[in-house]
């Protein structure tokens, strides 16, 4: 397999089917129907090509494995290379399995351009996929912003009655953050004449540069996760999106900047990354506390969610930057079971909106008289999003409390009441949607789902209850890297107060 | 085999669930769905509490304690979790019990539900909490334990809130879902610390270790304390909220808004006595720290007496036997805190037995007045439904403690436990103890004359239809009274009497210095007659108030109207709460969303910035006036400021 570009293939394969679907002529219909078809098979083959990667990686080393090497601008150093590790392998996985499934979720709803619509996934499924296995910044930094680019469109043109306000905001956002990223990365390329990451990750910048750069990059990751409080961007960019989007934004998109941290800010800038330790947990608590507070006020289903969503990721940063293997595997399973939950709670509520066109909680209530296949669905995510054993979201929350415990126990309770409200808002919201008597006239002839949504659903039910029950699966293959992380994290960590002691 | 006691219940569980997700329109149809669903469940529980039997024989009577490994679960570093099953007589106590009540109500539901459309939904959910149960009992770690826990939370919340139509059902489900989970925040971080402290969270290891660590401090919380004393503490919070003590109790009364099998298997009989499991459980831990356990002792006999006096005033027949449990809980606790570990447990399995028969027994009086449960609206049926009234009469016995039945046996040798540790909390807990046993033999006199004795005070149409239960129903009633009558008798000795060291094994740890339930058997004549004498005059008081002079309660709680509304009110708990925690949690969340969010994040951040940079542009664009005069003019001033610099510039 060495020679075999098999990531450049997961990588680029999307592409040549966004390409294939514009060569598409012919009737609308006809041209709608081949799209989906062909974006369909598109994603599902390579969802099986990236099921390869993980088959075929070996769990014993932390080095980076099928690594594609080429030149690209040799004048400047900067060459195309890829690799996935222990870290990124499985967000490889959650892209290539949440585009197939998103674009089963558009067969019907979406119904307007759906050849540019079905384009637009997948060029954002490569650019996700290149994102997680890239190993040089520049190409990194292409496909970072690269994303930005089809999920401003799928929200701009695609969303709801307020998406033109969203779209900007949320491109503006993030953009803001980025812009600061690219700066810091023009240093870095300074500093140490190269632009690969793995060079970089054993570079070692001083300290006091370290502070700047590792800012610059938290303006972006910030923004990405989204911390508190440059998260106002997300209910909005969510309300706003079509569901898909909405899938892909949560399932994925979130997972950018978390990822960043554990790539970039922990091990190129472990000294700043020690200084500013306080700032993300202090942010990561206020998170927790104050959206699910907020979650528990909300009227609309989708902007509960997106803040739930919040409040969720504030596990992962203070998991990040535990820097204990609990809380770094728990981080990152956290990122994982969130990837699938909260894709398939905005999937579940894609199923009521496109039967009744609103997403207010106020027009449902008693859904379960009609659809008790989908009240059990909704349960069962609803349990997996409150953390229940047994679930995938109980993992990673357990994990990283159990790295955060080790480090600081004031902060691990902190963190734990979000498991309380956690259990306040989303039992509130399943009550007035699901339960209760069945009056409100327009819901009396509400269907219960058809074959396709849940052929949408079962694999992520079944992922759900496979990450909560046996979790090795998932665990092993990242043993090696994230203790590797922590090795280089601490030996880094011993020079620099080895300087500091030998200077005094 | 453990794994077939085990697993069977979900097996019937998956599928009755998917026979209630796939219930058919058609009424014919639909009724086989129904009986073939109880067949499956109340089969798959009955296999499964034969197979608990022959577990019992071989871990106890064979003397062969074992673990049985599944499944890795978890795996991160030194955290190493498994799916096990521990058989030791502990578990295997459990196992037996919560089989065998679990299977008597599976059965009495068919006769119960049969009225209702959900009944494959209700058995499956039924099946799904003994599946928790037995996961909880049965586990090797802490984490599987918290795995039933919150398992049983999860089946509680379901079968609380099973007639979702109902407002106050699906209130009373979040209810407990929620106080539960409160205590389960204190149980996680009890988990984490003793990750912290032994590296592990298995319970050999950590048993093995904990004498090790008997003098151990750790930073927590910004200070340094005990470390076993914190441990403890943290996770009896989890009991706490599980076995509905004091202050997370609230959850306990409105979850009788669940149908009655419900309140008698998870609510009575062994979700909420959790807690008590795992204090004993977790015994070579509590042994090392005599705060946590005098904290026990006194939340246990505060809980029992506060509860007793809530008791003594409700109408709501079930809600009575509610704060029964909760009082009873209580006392298992205290036994607890003052060592008497196997005298809690042995209160634990009696109290199942006719505490499930009371609540059944109960469900049999609503089935027969048509669904009423005020008691106030009874009386006067005692010969109308004979076998109920005969069950009920055992039930209460046995609860107040009257010798030969089950209480006598397993009250009587807690509250000598605890006069015999001879310590301050251990007076405490004895003295409320008798008073609460009091109580106790009076709210159930008062139960059981109001609902069967004196004037008919319901309607006409209901009196004509009160009708005795069909056998479906009165056998599973006389299987747990006869579990009432002998259960106490037949395990005094193996639980807390001569053949307790053999029984037990190493299943409950004691230190020799803590020999409270040693030194019981050798207490003065009259701690030992003291509760039977209470609770006779809690009978006597009883009769005197409702068959004697049937006004008097009703002057008496216009007399002391204050002291009545306190009882009625629950001494005002939910009013508390609901004023402390749950309306500032939504004036806050609805605060942070609109004037945090809304005007400070986005009026500042992005909303703000957007405005700006508009109102610069339109300024801007206000400069391009498109007269010739108004550039020439900009420029001729640029030209002079320019001149004045190079000049300033030159003669500096």
């Amino acid at each position: 397999m060495a020679h075999f570009p098999l990531l450049s293939l997961v990588t680029f394969l999307p592409l040549v089917g966004a390409g294939f679907i514009l060569t598409i002529r012919g009737e609308p219909d006809v041209v709608a129907r081949n799209a989906r078809r062909v974006a369909m098979w598109t994603s599902l083959v390579t969802f099986v090509l990236s099921l390869f990667i993980w088959f075929n990686f070996d769990n014993s080393t932390a080095a980076f494995q099928f690594q594609e090497r080429a030149d690209w601008m040799p004048a400047f150093n900067i060459s195309y290379r890829l690799g996935v590790d222990g870290i990124s392998l499985f967000f490889v996985l959650l892209t290539t399995l949440l585009t197939p499934v998103c674009v089963l979720a558009s067969w019907e709803s979406i119904t307007e351009r759906v050849k540019e619509y079905m384009v637009a996934f997948l060029v954002m499924e490569t650019m996700m996929v290149g994102m997680f296995c890239a190993l040089d910044l520049v190409v990194f930094y292409v496909f970072f912003e690269g994303v930005l680019i089809p999920m401003f469109l799928i929200i701009g043109v695609w969303g709801g009655p307020r998406r033109v306000y969203s779209a900007f905001k949320f491109f503006l956002y993030t953009l803001a953050g980025s812009v600061l990223m690219l700066v810091a990365m023009l240093v870095m390329y300074l500093y140490a004449g190269t632009t690969d990451i793995p060079t970089l990750m054993s570079y070692r910048f001083p300290p006091e540069v370290q502070i700047w750069l590792w800012l610059a990059f938290f303006a972006s990751f910030a923004v990405k996760v989204p911390m508190w409080p440059v998260h106002t961007w997300l209910p909005d960019a969510h309300v706003e999106a079509p569901t898909a989007g909405s899938v892909i934004l949560a399932g994925v998109l979130l997972k950018f900047g978390g990822y960043g941290f554990l790539r970039f800010s922990l091990p190129m800038f472990p000294d700043a990354s020690v200084t500013f330790t306080p700032l993300i947990y202090t942010l990561s608590i206020v998170a927790v506390i104050y959206t699910s507070l907020v979650a528990l006020a909300q009227e609309d289903m989708k902007k509960l969610i997106a803040y739930s969503s919040v409040a969720h990721m504030g596990f992962v940063t203070v998991g990040a930057f535990t820097v204990t293997v609990q809380g770094i595997e728990g981080a990152i399973y956290q990122m994982l079971s969130h990837g699938i939950v909260s894709a398939a709670l905005f999937l579940i509520v894609g199923v009521v909106y496109d039967r009744m066109h609103s997403r207010d909680i106020e027009t449902y209530g008693g859904l379960v008289h009609r659809m008790p296949g989908y009240a059990l669905v909704f349960m069962l995510f609803m349990l997996a999003s409150v953390g229940l054993p047994g679930t995938g979201g109980f993992i990673g929350e357990f994990l990283v409390l159990v790295g955060v415990f080790q480090v600081n126990t004031w902060v691990a309770a902190l963190t734990a009441t979000g498991v309380v409200l956690g259990a306040a808002y989303m039992l509130y919201l399943y009550r007035r949607v699901i339960f209760g008597k069945l009056t409100k006239a327009h819901l009396q002839r509400i269907t219960d789902m058809s074959p396709r949504e849940v052929a949408v659903f079962a694999p992520l039910v079944i992922l759900v209850l496979w990450m909560g029950i046996y979790p090795p699966s998932f665990l092993d293959p990242m043993h090696a890297s994230v203790e590797n992380l922590i090795q280089q994290f601490e030996l880094a960590r011993a020079v620099t107060e080895g300087v500091a002691l030998a200077g005094r | 085999m453990a794994a077939i006691a085990v697993f069977l219940p979900l097996l019937g569980s998956i599928i009755a669930g998917l026979m209630a997700l796939f219930t058919p329109e058609d009424k014919d149809r639909r009724a086989r769905f129904d009986t073939l669903s109880q067949w499956v469940t109340c089969g798959a529980m009955i296999l499964s509490a034969v197979v608990a039997a022959f577990v019992f024989a071989d871990v106890v009577g064979g003397g062969r304690p074992h673990t049985v490994e599944l499944l890795t679960w978890i795996d991160s570093g030194a955290l190493e979790v498994s799916w096990a099953l521990k058989m030791d007589t502990l578990s295997a106590v459990m196992l037996l019990t919560v089989t065998s009540v679990a299977a008597v109500i599976h059965v009495y539901s068919v006769g119960y539900m049969h009225h209702d459309p959900g009944i494959p939904r209700f058995m499956s959910y039924l099946s799904l909490f003994t599946f928790f149960m037995l996961m909880l009992v049965t586990a090797d770690n802490l984490v599987q334990l918290f795995f039933g826990w919150e398992g049983v939370g999860l089946a509680s919340y379901l079968l609380i809130g099973f007639w979702y139509d109902r407002p106050s059902a699906n209130a009373a489900a979040i209810k407990a879902f929620i106080v539960n989970r409160i205590g389960d925040f204190g149980f996680a971080l009890g988990i984490f610390a003793v990750f912290v402290l032994f590296q592990s969270i298995h319970f050999d290891t950590i048993f093995a270790a904990a004498p090790g660590k008997a003098d151990a401090v750790f930073q927590v919380f910004g200070g340094e304390f005990h470390a076993l004393t914190v441990i403890c503490l943290l996770l009896f919070v989890g009991a706490m909220g599980k076995s509905a003590q004091l202050g997370l109790h609230t959850w306990l009364p409105d979850a009788m808004e669940g149908p009655t099998p419900v309140s008698a298997l998870i609510h009575a009989a062994t979700m909420v006595t959790a807690g008590v499991f795992m204090v004993a459980r977790l015994s070579p831990l509590f042994e090392f720290s005599e705060i946590a356990l005098a904290v026990v002792t006194i939340v246990g006999a505060s809980t029992a007496i506060f509860a007793a006096t809530v008791g003594c005033v409700q109408n709501d027949i079930k809600r009575v036997i509610a704060y029964s449990t909760c009082s009873q809980l209580g006392y298992m606790f205290f036994a607890c805190g003052v060592s008497a570990y196997s005298a809690g447990i042995f209160h634990l399995m009696t109290h199942a037995f006719f505490k499930a028969l009371l609540f059944l027994g109960a469900g049999s009086v609503i089935h027969a007045m048509s669904d009423e449960q005020d008691m106030r609206r009874m009386g006067g049926i005692y010969k109308t439904i004979p076998v109920t009234y005969a069950v009920m009469w055992i039930g209460s016995l046995a609860l107040a403690g009257i010798w030969p039945f089950a209480g006598f046996f397993s009250k009587d040798i807690i509250l000598e436990a605890a006069w015999a540790a001879h310590t301050g909390v251990g007076s405490y807990a004895f003295w409320l103890g008798i008073l609460a046993a009091f109580l106790t033999a009076f709210y159930s006199w008062r139960l059981l004359l109001m609902t069967f004795h004196g004037a008919p005070r319901a309607d006409e149409k209901v009196m004509a239809h009160v009708h005795e239960s069909p056998m479906v129903m009165l056998i599973p009633l006389l299987l747990l009274a006869a579990g009432a009558l002998f259960a106490g008798y037949i395990g005094y000795q193996w639980f807390v009497g001569a053949d307790a060291p053999g029984f037990w094994g190493n299943a409950v740890f004691v230190l020799p210095e803590h020999s409270a339930l040693e030194d019981a058997h050798h207490v003065p004549a009259w701690v030992k007659f003291l509760p039977l004498v209470v609770a006779a005059g809690g009978i006597g008081l009883a009769f005197i108030l409702y068959v004697l002079s049937p006004n008097l309660p009703g002057l008496l709680a216009e007399r002391f109207r204050a002291v009545y509304q306190f009882l009625l009110n629950k001494w005002y708990f939910d009013e508390l709460y609901d004023w402390l925690f749950v309306r500032p949690a939504f004036v806050l969340g609805r605060g942070f969303w609109k004037s945090g969010d809304g005007a400070l994040i986005d009026g500042v951040g992005p909303d703000g910035v957007a405005a700006a940079t508009r109102n610069l542009a339109r300024r801007i664009a206000g400069l391009q006036t498109g007269y010739l005069y108004h550039y020439a003019f900009a420029m001729l001033i640029g030209v002079a400021i320019l001149i004045t610099w190079y000049l300033w510039q030159r003669g500096g």
